[in-house]
């Protein structure tokens, strides 16, 4: 293990290039640049094996990795905002070509405006793709969900790709101490990438059938199910992760939930902030507790209802926002309880977007306003926090 | 058949289990004492239906549409369209 | 007698008389077995990849409709990758992927220098959505969205010059081809996969429904193209266009009008009165290119 003080782009370049892809299509997007940088630079010093292909496109960048992937290699490339909306339409077929292709995000906000700051808008609009999706608080995440991306998608039970996502800027571009696992603890952890099946003119097979009504639905349950099959494949990863380098992943992380009133849904680097700020209101006698959600896809509600069912009340933090109704974890969360006869209150607070700081006296609000929410009654189920009026 | 993982097909030339000959209403016939042989039907076949057989080239009429380039190419006016019968 | 394997098999759904079949036959019997394939969406996937079925005796991936190129490029960087690069990769497009949604796909793969050898098998049109114009779709052809009637006179525009633009992008090779000409078109696919890096081959492919005329004349509408000079048969070696090598001259030229009447897509040129200012035009167009690429016409 090495100790390094590192931007999250380089984690997660690290990450990937202990990894030993094979091919690494990408294309340069603001905050994600450096990972393709990096990995040009460990490729061109002969740390690294593996491939650029220096794309004209982020859709070209995805069609590449389909390609590559489907010929058998592991494949990785890292995107942002824009560059992963470009990439949409082969983002579906990535997944339902069940290529295991991880993608490191540096999650940004969405034109227009044009903005180059954090929200989580690219990945969290991606939602529907079928590919799992992990957020990182901080950089050693950033390189560990890397790693641990990999050894989840290529496993047989799932064969699903995968993004990794760190907070623009917040964690891109910010440089933190990082724990670096030796190479060798790395391989017996991610063995080499066998497909049984993949373009090879010894046994010519055809990717890409044409699916009609007849059989599009089952391909498509079929798909489903193995994300649903990555659940408990992500809680052995998880496990097994911890015993061979020692540090704790779990699709959610509650802190000083057990007794809480009101507990706080975040995603990605707030979430250091939420438990400071859990800390200060226990501290003034509140009773609040938060929740850091590392696995957005598959969903993980079970272990959401566990930790959450006996709050008065959940709010939930988006930093994104499906106009028209709210924010999308809001939904996704609400979900979860509908079917309950008795569940907490749900609530929804839409905030740091476009790389608006989120701090302390946000949480501060974000409680009050839930509490007055509880003894009033609900005006507004959806809020947007630290909206300055003035200039509207 | 089972759907597979991905939709992919592992069964090569499998289009082979659907018969197109079905949507032929002239077919192709061969006057072998005229043929000279020189496969250009064959090459020219969109279906990749005829087949070199020592007395000369085999038409599968199972895959033939009848579209009738064999017959319309032929240096040797040695295929005609005849009108199908079923 | 023995039977060489076909590598496109029979049952696919192309219609009667439709030549890319015949081409991806000529292509895949000179490229052989060792060879990957990608495509695009169009009327060759439709037609060859139905579940549970694959006309496909050779590896294949389809993925989306702008990107067979980039596909492609994927796919011969992993074979280099993983020790398998004595794989042909050709990558076959429509006019539509390649012409118009492909071509900045198809663009970053010549200019990356991928060793693939991509396929634009152009019929011209957008035919698998029912006959669109495209901008490979010739002056005065009539399609669905260039229809011709009381103010037009079908497609505004000039075919948009796709092989000169693959060429400048200074690769090893690039070629036109046409199904009626086969040891051509062989020849071409050989010199294309023994290159090292990118190839362009740019193959018409008569389309019976979309052109409008009789399914067992396919092989002779490619061939009046070539004996009109509407497509030229040639060939070049590196980015110079001065260097373009013609490889078929007709004995003597015919003229356009021959090929243009031929097709239902430019019957109104013909009725309900002729116009002989289209056709002129068409003709011009024609003996101008020909001129550039140093050839002159007997008469």
């Amino acid at each position: 293990m090495t100790k390094m003080t590192i931007m999250g782009n380089m984690a997660t370049a690290l990450g990937a290039k202990l990894c030993r892809p094979h091919v690494i299509p990408a294309y340069p997007i603001t905050p994600s640049t450096l990972f393709p940088e990096k990995i040009s630079e460990f490729i061109a010093n002969g740390e690294m094996d593996g491939e650029m292909i220096r794309v004209e496109s982020e859709h070209s960048a995805m069609s590449a990795a389909i390609g590559a992937s489907a010929t058998g290699a592991r494949v990785c490339t890292a995107s942002a905002s824009q560059g992963i909306a470009l990439m949409h339409e082969m983002l579906f077929i990535a997944s339902g070509m069940r290529l295991p292709i991880v993608m490191a995000v540096g999650n940004r906000a969405l034109s227009a405006p044009i903005n180059i700051w954090c929200d989580h808008q690219d990945t969290i609009s991606e939602r529907d793709v079928g590919w799992l999706q992990f957020y990182a608080e901080k950089n050693q995440e950033g390189l560990d969900l890397m790693i641990l991306a990999f050894k989840i998608c290529e496993d047989k039970r799932v064969l699903l790709p995968g993004m990794v996502g760190i907070d623009a800027f917040v964690l891109t571009h910010t440089v933190e101490g990082v724990d670096v696992p030796d190479q060798k603890l790395v391989d017996d952890f991610l063995p080499p990438y066998k497909p049984e099946k993949y373009l090879d003119a010894r046994t010519p097979i055809t990717f890409g059938s044409f699916g009609t009504p007849e059989f599009y639905q089952e391909f498509k349950y079929a798909q489903v199910k193995a994300m649903e099959e990555s659940e408990k494949v992500i809680d052995e990863a998880f496990r097994e992760y911890k015993k061979v380098f020692g540090r704790t992943y779990q699709k959610i992380t509650p802190y000083r939930c057990e007794d809480a009133d009101m507990v706080i849904l975040t995603l990605g680097s707030m979430s250091g902030t939420a438990r400071a700020a859990v800390d200060i209101l226990r501290e003034e006698g509140k009773k609040a507790g938060c929740i850091k959600m590392t696995v957005y896809r598959p969903f993980p509600g079970k272990e959401l209802i566990d930790v959450s069912k006996n709050a008065k009340v959940i709010a939930v933090l988006d930093r994104d926002i499906t106009p028209g109704l709210g924010g999308a974890l809001y939904a996704d969360v609400a979900a979860q309880f509908v079917n309950r006869t008795a569940h907490p209150v749900i609530l929804n607070y839409i905030l740091g977007l476009g790389g608006r700081d989120i701090v302390i006296n946000d949480f501060k609000e974000i409680y009050d306003k839930s509490h007055q929410a509880l003894e009033k009654g609900i005006q507004n189920p959806v809020e947007w926090i630290n909206l300055n009026k003035e200039i509207l | 058949m089972k759907i597979t993982i991905g939709a992919i097909n592992d069964k090569p030339g499998s289009s082979k289990n659907y018969k197109t000959g079905s949507w032929r209403t002239l077919k192709p016939v061969i006057n072998l004492e005229k043929c000279k042989k020189c496969w250009l039907c064959k090459q020219l076949c969109p279906e990749g239906c005829i087949t070199k057989k020592e007395e000369g080239p085999q038409i599968n009429y199972d895959y033939c549409k009848g579209c009738g380039i064999c017959a319309h190419e032929c240096t040797f006016d040695a295929i005609i369209m005849e009108l199908e019968e079923r | 007698m023995t039977e060489e394997k076909e590598l496109f098999a029979c049952g696919h759904r192309a219609c009667a008389g439709c030549s890319e079949p015949i081409a991806v036959r000529m292509i895949l019997e000179e490229a052989g077995p060792n060879t990957i394939g990608t495509i695009c969406t169009g009327c060759l996937e439709v037609v060859s990849t139905g579940w549970p079925e694959t006309a496909w005796e050779i590896p294949l991936i389809h993925a989306a409709f702008e990107n067979s190129a980039s596909v492609a490029s994927g796919v011969e960087v992993a074979l280099r990758q993983l020790g398998r690069d004595d794989t042909h990769v050709i990558a076959f497009a429509g006019d539509g992927g390649t012409f118009d949604i492909g071509l900045q796909a198809l663009s970053g793969m010549l200019e990356r220098g991928h060793k693939i050898l991509y396929v634009c098998l152009d019929n011209e049109a957008y035919m698998n959505t029912g006959i669109q114009r495209c901008s490979s779709t010739p002056l005065g052809t009539s399609t669905t969205t260039s229809p011709a009637g009381t103010y037009s006179i079908g497609e505004d525009r000039q075919k948009k010059p796709i092989g000169a633009i693959c060429a400048a992008h200074c690769i090893p090779y690039t070629a036109t081809a046409t199904i009626a000409y086969p040891q051509d078109l062989k020849k071409k696919v050989r010199k294309a996969l023994a290159v090292n890096g990118p190839s362009f081959l740019h193959v018409l492919v008569p389309c019976p429904t979309g052109w409008r005329f009789s399914s067992e004349e396919t092989v002779e509408l490619a061939r009046l193209a070539v004996e009109t000079g509407i497509f030229v048969l040639w060939e070049l070696e590196g980015g110079n266009l001065q260097n373009i090598k013609v490889t078929k001259k007709p004995k003597t030229w015919r003229p356009v009008e021959d090929y243009l009447k031929q097709q239902g897509r430019y019957k109104h040129l013909f009725k309900p009165k002729k116009r002989q200012d289209v056709i002129e035009k068409i003709q011009q167009d024609v003996d101008q290119k020909l001129i550039e690429l140093g050839i002159t016409k007997e008469t």
